[in-house]
Formats: C-alpha cells, sequence, structure tokens
C-alpha cells in the first residue's frame, strides 16, 4: 500500500502511509486507538476506499471498491464485532457467500471435507454442525479464521484478535497463527499490546495520529522503546495549574467489581482514593474496564462487589439517581447516546437532573419562568453557542454539545466530578475550554477523576496518575515523579 | 451509473409541521379519485356527496362528531403512546375492556345514587383500559417483551374474553345473541343537542385533548415521558425512573382507549355487542401519525377521518360507489403521511457514479 490517505469529514484518518506485507511473516500494526490502525486494514480489505494512493496485491494494482473484490484477490479479515448469522451452523456460515453448490442444492459434503481438512491442518477445532449462538467467543473467532481460510486467503487481517479471548485461546490462536505463516501465508496483526506483538510477530508497524512513525524488526526493538514509539511525546497547550493543597477524600472506591455487557468480569477489585481538591488522572487504553468503570460510578451498570463511597457515604449500585444526589457531576464518554436527548432542546437537556426539584416544578406542573432563567444562565456562562434555549440539541457543534454537558452537570455545584474521555473527538479550541472547565473545578474544592486515554491530557491536567489495565490499578504516582515511559509500561501492562 | 441514496436532512422549521399533514390531506383527497373513477362514480358528485353527507346538514355534521369521538379517544392514546415510545397497537383491545367493564357497571350498578353511577363507570372503563395496557408495558420493562407484539396479540385475547362473557355470564337472559343486558339509565351518557346524537362523550374527548396537551407541555410527567422516548438511556442517566414512566404513559394511554369504549356503549348502543367497535382502535394508530402525534393534530386528523366515514355513506347511497371506499381513503391517507413523515427526515440525493 503506497501513499495511503483517508478522510473523514475533517478528521484525516489515514494521512501518507507506505506499508508493505511480505510472503510468509506476521506484521504488528501497532498504535494508540485512534492512530488508524483499523482505518488502514479496512481500506485493504475494501471496506472504505481510500481518498489518495494505491494498493498492490502480489505486485498487481488493485481497485477495491468492496470487501469481496479483496477477497477475490485472497485477503481476508476477522473484525472485533464478528460477522456471523447465529442461528446458523458452522459449516453453514463458512459457506456464505461462496459458491458450493451443484446446480440449485448446497454440495455440504465436499464442503464439510474441505472445512475438516483445513481444521485439521491449523488446530482450528470446532464442531462443523454447532449452531454459532451456542459456541463461546473464542470459538466463533476460529469460525471467523476458517472462513477466512475456506476462501483461500493469503492475506489475512486479525483486528484486535486477543481483546476477547482468555489466555489459554491466545496461546491457541498463535499457534494457529504460526502454522499459517509457515505456509507462507502472511497475517496482519492490529494490536495495541505490546507484550503480544513482541511475542506473536515478526515487524511491527507503529502508527500514530493516522501516520506511520516506524517500522522496526521484534528482534531488533524493546517493549520500552515500542512504547515510547507509540504514545508519542508531541505536548499539548500549556494549562496554568494553580497549586491547591488536597484535601480530604471525597470518592473512595473499595474493592469494586463489574461485569462487562458479555457478563465477563471486568473490574478485578478496584480500588482508588480522590481527595478534595485533586484531579486524578487515570490513563489506560481503552478495552481496559474504563467503560466498565465510569458507568459503575454513573449509577448505569450493576457492580457485583465492593462500594463506591461520596464523603463516606455509599451510592446504591446501578442507580443514577444515587449518583445525582450525592452530588456527582457526570461527563459520559458518549455524550450523544448516554450524556444528551439529541432531539430535544438545549433547555430540555439542562434541566434533566433537576427538573423535579422544589424551584423548578410545584405539584408536578413545571415552572417555566425559573426554568427559562436558569437555562438562559447557563447558556451565557459557558458561552453555548446556540441559536437559543429552544434550539434543538442535534443542532450544535462537537464542542457545544459538550458544552452542554458540562453545564448541566457542574451547575449543582457537584463534590466529585468523573470525566470520561472529555475531549474525545473535539477541536483544540473546544478542548482547552473543557480543560480549563476541569481546572477551575478542581480549584472551587471538587474532587476529580479524569478518565482519558489521552496522555497528553492527563500530563496536562492531572495531580496524580493512575492507570487500568484489565480491570485493575497498576500504580499510582505523582504527576512530578511521573514520566512517559513508565505510565506506558502500565498501559501495557508491564510492571516492573 | 445513477444511484439513489437516501440522507438525513436538515430539522425543518416548526410551521413544516403544520403544512405537511394538511398537504397529506389535499393530496390523499386528490388521488381518491382513482378508487372513485375506478369503482364507476361520477366524480365531482361523488366529492360533493362525500363533504355534504358530512358537514351538509345539521344532523350529518353532528353525527360526524358523534363518528369522531371514540376515533378522537383512541388516537389520543396512541399518540399519547408513541411519544414515549411505548408502541400501544392495542387500543382496539383497551377500548374493548372499557366497554367490558362500563357494561358490568352499568347493568349493576342501580343501588348506588344516580349521580355516581356515570362517574363510576367512566371510572372503571378508564381502569380497565388501562391496566390491559399496563400489562404489556409490564411485559416490556420488566422482561424486554416487543410491545408492539404484545399489545396487538392482547387485542385478540380482550375480543376473545368478551366472545366468552357475551356467550356466558353476561348475556342478557333469554337472548340467543351475543350480546348484554341493557345498562341502566342513569349510566348513560346525556344527549347534549335535541334532534341529535351529539351526547358528552364528545365533550369528554375534547376536554381530553386539552388534557393531554397540558400534560406534554406543562407538567413533570410529561417532560419525562418525551424523554423517555427520544432517549431512554439518557433519561435514565438522568435519574429518571424509566419504567415508572412507561407504566404511567401505557395506563393513560389505555385509559383513554378505555372511555373510547365506554362512549360507544354508554352514549350509543346501551349494550355491549361483539361489534361495538369496528377498528376504533386501530384507526387510532393512522390517526395519531396523521396529527404527527400532537392532540391538537390528533383533533384535526380524527375530524377528518369521521368526516370521510360518515360522507361516504351518502356518496354510496346517491352515487352508488361503495361505503368501503371510506376504508380504501383511509388507507391512503396512512400512507401519504408515512411518505411525507419520511420526507420530512430524509431526502433523495441521485449519485451519478
Amino acid at each position: 500500500m503506497s501513499s495511503i490517505t483517508k478522510r473523514f469529514l475533517d478528521v484525516t484518518a489515514n494521512s501518507d502511509i507506505d506499508f508493505n506485507l511480505y510472503p510468509g511473516e506476521i506484521c504488528a500494526l501497532l498504535g494508540e486507538n485512534g492512530a488508524g490502525k483499523t482505518t488502514l486494514m479496512n481500506i485493504l480489505f475494501g471496506y472504505y476506499t481510500c481518498d489518495e494512493g494505491e494498493i498492490f496485491i502480489k505486485g498487481e494494482k488493485a481497485e477495491l471498491s468492496a470487501p469481496r473484490d479483496a477477497i477475490s484477490r485472497g485477503v481476508g479479515m476477522v473484525r472485533q464485532h464478528f460477522a456471523l448469522v447465529p442461528s446458523q451452523t458452522v459449516l453453514e456460515n463458512i459457506i456464505i457467500g461462496t459458491d458450493s453448490g451443484k446446480g440449485l442444492f448446497l454440495d455440504l459434503k465436499s464442503a464439510q471435507t474441505k472445512l475438516l481438512r483445513l481444521q485439521k491442518k491449523f488446530g482450528l477445532q470446532v464442531d462443523p454442525d454447532a449452531r454459532v449462538w451456542t459456541l463461546s467467543v473464542g470459538e466463533q473467532q476460529k469460525v471467523e479464521i476458517l472462513k477466512a481460510l475456506y476462501r483461500d486467503v493469503d492475506i489475512l487481517i486479525m483486528d484486535e484478535p486477543t481483546a476477547v479471548l482468555a489466555p489459554a485461546e491466545t496461546v491457541e490462536l498463535f499457534n494457529t497463527l504460526k502454522s499459517m505463516v509457515k505456509e507462507g501465508r502472511s497475517v496482519v496483526f492490529i494490536s495495541h499490546k505490546l507484550n503480544e506483538v513482541m511475542e506473536i510477530a515478526d515487524r511491527v508497524v507503529v502508527l500514530r495520529g493516522g501516520r506511520v512513525v516506524a517500522g522496526r524488526k521484534t528482534s531488533e526493538t524493546s517493549i520500552k522503546e515500542l512504547a515510547n514509539l507509540m504514545v508519542g511525546r508531541d505536548l499539548l497547550e500549556r494549562l496554568e495549574k494553580k497549586k491547591v493543597r488536597p484535601g480530604k477524600p471525597v470518592l473512595e472506591i473499595e474493592n469494586l467489581s463489574a461485569l462487562n455487557d458479555k457478563k465477563l468480569l471486568t473490574l478485578k477489585g478496584l480500588n482508588l482514593v480522590v481527595r478534595k481538591n485533586e484531579i486524578l488522572g487515570m490513563a489506560g487504553i481503552s478495552g481496559n474496564g474504563q467503560k466498565e468503570l465510569s458507568e459503575a460510578l454513573f449509577g448505569m451498570r450493576d457492580t457485583i462487589g465492593g462500594a463506591i463511597k461520596i464523603n463516606g457515604e455509599a451510592l446504591r449500585s446501578g442507580s443514577p439517581a444515587s449518583a445525582i444526589e450525592s452530588k456527582m457531576g457526570r461527563i459520559p464518554e458518549d455524550r450523544i447516546d448516554t450524556g444528551l436527548m439529541m432531539d430535544l432542546s438545549v433547555e430540555e437537556n439542562l434541566i434533566l437532573e433537576n427538573h423535579a426539584t422544589p424551584e423548578f416544578q410545584r405539584f408536578g406542573m413545571m415552572n417555566f419562568k425559573k426554568i427559562h432563567q436558569f437555562s438562559e444562565d447557563l447558556i451565557g456562562a459557558y458561552s453555548i453557542m446556540t441559536s437559543g434555549r429552544d434550539a434543538v440539541t442535534s443542532s450544535l457543534s462537537g464542542g457545544n454539545l459538550q458544552k452542554v454537558m458540562l453545564a448541566r452537570e457542574l451547575a449543582g455545584r457537584p463534590t466529585v466530578v468523573v470525566a470520561s474521555q472529555p475531549t474525545r473527538g473535539l477541536d483544540v479550541g473546544a478542548m482547552e475550554y473543557i480543560h480549563q472547565r476541569i481546572l477551575q473545578e478542581k480549584e472551587r474544592g471538587a474532587g476529580v477523576l479524569l478518565i482519558s486515554e489521552d496522555l497528553d491530557e492527563i500530563f496536562a491536567l492531572s495531580d496524580r496518575i493512575t492507570v487500568l489495565y484489565e480491570g485493575v490499578i497498576m500504580g499510582d504516582v505523582p504527576v512530578a515523579e511521573a514520566s512517559r515511559e513508565q505510565i506506558g509500561l502500565w498501559m501495557s501492562g508491564v510492571t516492573k | 451509473m445513477i444511484r439513489m441514496r437516501i440522507t438525513k436532512r436538515e430539522p425543518l422549521p416548526k410551521w413544516a409541521r403544520v403544512v405537511i399533514p394538511i398537504a397529506a390531506i389535499i393530496t390523499t383527497l386528490i388521488l381518491s379519485a382513482i378508487p372513485i373513477l375506478l369503482a364507476g362514480g361520477h366524480l365531482w358528485k361523488s366529492y360533493y356527496y362525500l363533504f355534504y353527507g358530512a358537514l351538509g346538514t345539521r344532523f350529518n355534521l353532528l353525527e360526524t362528531f358523534v363518528k369522531a369521538s371514540p376515533l378522537l379517544l383512541t388516537g389520543l392514546a396512541v399518540a399519547f403512546a408513541f411519544r414515549a415510545k411505548f408502541w400501544n397497537i392495542g387500543a382496539e383491545g383497551q377500548l374493548l375492556a372499557g366497554a367490558l367493564a362500563a357494561t358490568v357497571l352499568g347493568v349493576s350498578l342501580g343501588g348506588i345514587p344516580g349521580i355516581l353511577v356515570l362517574p363510576v363507570v367512566m371510572l372503571g372503563g378508564f381502569l380497565a383500559g388501562g391496566i390491559w395496557a399496563a400489562i404489556p408495558a409490564i411485559l416490556k420493562t420488566k422482561l424486554k417483551v416487543d410491545d408492539v407484539v404484545s399489545t396487538l396479540l392482547l387485542n385478540y385475547v380482550m375480543i376473545h374474553i368478551m366472545g366468552a362473557l357475551l356467550f356466558g355470564p353476561l348475556q342478557q337472559p333469554g337472548s340467543s345473541w351475543p350480546r348484554s343486558s341493557a345498562i341502566i339509565e342513569a349510566a348513560q351518557y346525556p344527549i347534549l343537542l335535541t334532534r341529535s346524537r351529539f351526547h358528552l362523550g364528545i365533550l369528554i374527548a375534547l376536554l381530553a385533548v386539552l388534557v393531554i396537551w397540558f400534560i406534554n407541555k406543562r407538567t413533570v410527567f410529561g417532560y419525562r415521558s418525551k424523554a423517555v422516548g427520544v432517549n431512554i438511556r439518557a433519561a435514565h442517566f438522568g435519574g429518571i425512573n424509566t419504567t415508572a414512566v412507561i407504566l404511567w404513559t401505557a395506563m393513560v394511554s389505555g385509559g383513554l382507549a378505555g372511555l373510547a369504549g365506554v362512549g360507544e356503549l354508554c352514549a350509543l348502543q346501551y349494550r355491549l355487542i361483539m361489534d361495538i367497535s369496528p377498528g376504533y382502535g386501530y384507526s387510532g394508530i393512522v390517526i395519531a401519525m396523521l396529527g404527527n402525534l400532537h392532540p391538537v393534530g390528533v383533533l384535526f386528523s380524527s375530524l377528518f377521518f369521521s368526516v370521510i366515514i360518515v360522507g361516504a355513506h351518502t356518496m354510496s347511497r346517491m352515487t352508488g360507489v361503495p361505503t368501503y371506499i371510506a376504508e380504501v381513503i383511509q388507507g391512503m391517507a396512512l400512507m401519504i403521511m408515512l411518505i411525507f413523515l419520511l420526507f420530512t427526515e430524509y431526502r433523495i440525493k441521485v449519485v451519478r457514479k
């Protein structure tokens, strides 16, 4: 692939990327979330078309306008979200879209023979007659790999394949991949886990911000170097941090456990403390329990053990109302799905959490005079750019949506602020504004938990830094003593 | 190659919400010419008698209101539920539940003071409809049962319950027909205008428009119901008890449909019969959509529907076009409105490739 550029609206996901893959190698594509790894591979798989650049497969220029073009040239991809039909059997899933019929009838017998041969060769044991919904995630992944092998691909792209696997399954997967490359096939292994990359890959290409920053042979590099390359060092705007002495603990998380959506244990007895007048920055690569932690704090996810306390009082598990009553300001990472009601007005969003307070209603009837006053004050105070309080929220820009979110959540002068990825997807101006607001909250007396994948943001705002890895806290260090190297290693699960 | 692609468009201004239903009705009336001509009717004569039959005389005009009152109540019921994205397709069953409760009470309440009978009958009908709608709401919130399916299927359950009772304990002694005894006089809706059937139920339906409008616009409950409809996850995040909101919304919705049943029983039939409703509950869905889920919109769309239904009888008598044309026109009105609504949110872009 040469000079690949891909833009989504005003975001450049891939910028002038050159990428080569040789027969018989496993090449890791390493980078943080949003670095452009998956986008690049989606282009190779024909799922996206690139805006600029060319792709050559086996020396031939390839025009890929749909995945079937890529498959016919021997490129297969196993995505993070599988494309299987749950109610059909393994064999039926594998032959979907292939020409495996005799006239009008399916030729299941010869398909099965071919499948069994592949299974034996690569050690991919799955019952061909099992229905897919009965399989574990690891087995479903095997079906996806078999699907690709059945189509005789020479290039297999695996998008973060180990994210869904148990350790033993990972070992199995690695054996399969190794036996594939022995035959002269090639594998692209997308990951942000350094240990795995060092273990499985022959070569590593590091992406950051949509560009290739380095290519290394794994035999000639180290985890430390890769961590540095991946995280980068470009600094953010300089923020003025006033010295405030932290006070008593306001948010205490004790031994917190919770399951993820797939009912797997994701938060594994997590402990942390945030004090008054303090920002605790939580770094970590997404998928390590950040979403589950923030949801547990917000009351959007039931916990299965442990406690969340604000000012010493435990919150009720799975109750947003409890978090609101305890004065937690909550900035969710998905402001459009969870935080805001896009089809309602700005005002209707601003009053979501206090519309039933005695100030704004009596006997179930809303006091619009006071509500209008309240919302207009907030629109002014947060300089929300909108045509008015009645404007439909979906007409606002991303930065202004986040301002609405902040205005609502900070209006009640919260004791604790939990902000999850508060500047993701925002432009620099909006980002700066949000950062200043968060600092102001701390100076006012709130304890802030800042969960972010953006290390620059973490370093710029935090007083202390901690890292979440696979549902547990890796460490905790004052910002003055923290090194990016150390944090990068923690993020990859390496402890010294 | 030319390809068509459907893309989302900018939100339309507020006046569009008024103009679009009117445009849909006009389009419907124009396109109605096709079935009228196919049925062999004379075009202008047919249109003339359609409107003359509904609006031309005092009696016809008042009959149009009589017909509109159950449609208005079921339309409001559906609109109120849909606003919270509780997909209540079960107004028909809730209407029957209301009529059934009103029958039981109306036949047996001879012992209490006359002035109290009608309020008790109405309350009973409202509660019966509300409880019948609460069942699918509980199934939805507790067990995630799809509300479209459960509300729809409960209609048939209610039809058969009613049938069983009308052939059993509720059957008029000595009758071989599936019909109940007549309700007592104190349970009848008073007629408000002489030489017509313009009854109390029409005022109640109009009052319901005001009440629903007030709830939607002015109350905490109306706000919560809307928030749940727009984004249930965000409403939950904001501390709203979404289960309670859905349950209460369903109760009010079912209650309104139940009142429609009470009206048909206590103002027109005076006894329960199997075909007490010619599908008012289903028409309510169309009327709610045509009225853009707004109470005032529902008022006008229910009037439009009753004009078509009442007028079609006169048209049929005078021109020989069958009355079934009314149902064809209703169906067309829904289709056209849905298409128009689609284009308020999306537009077709032609892409040349």
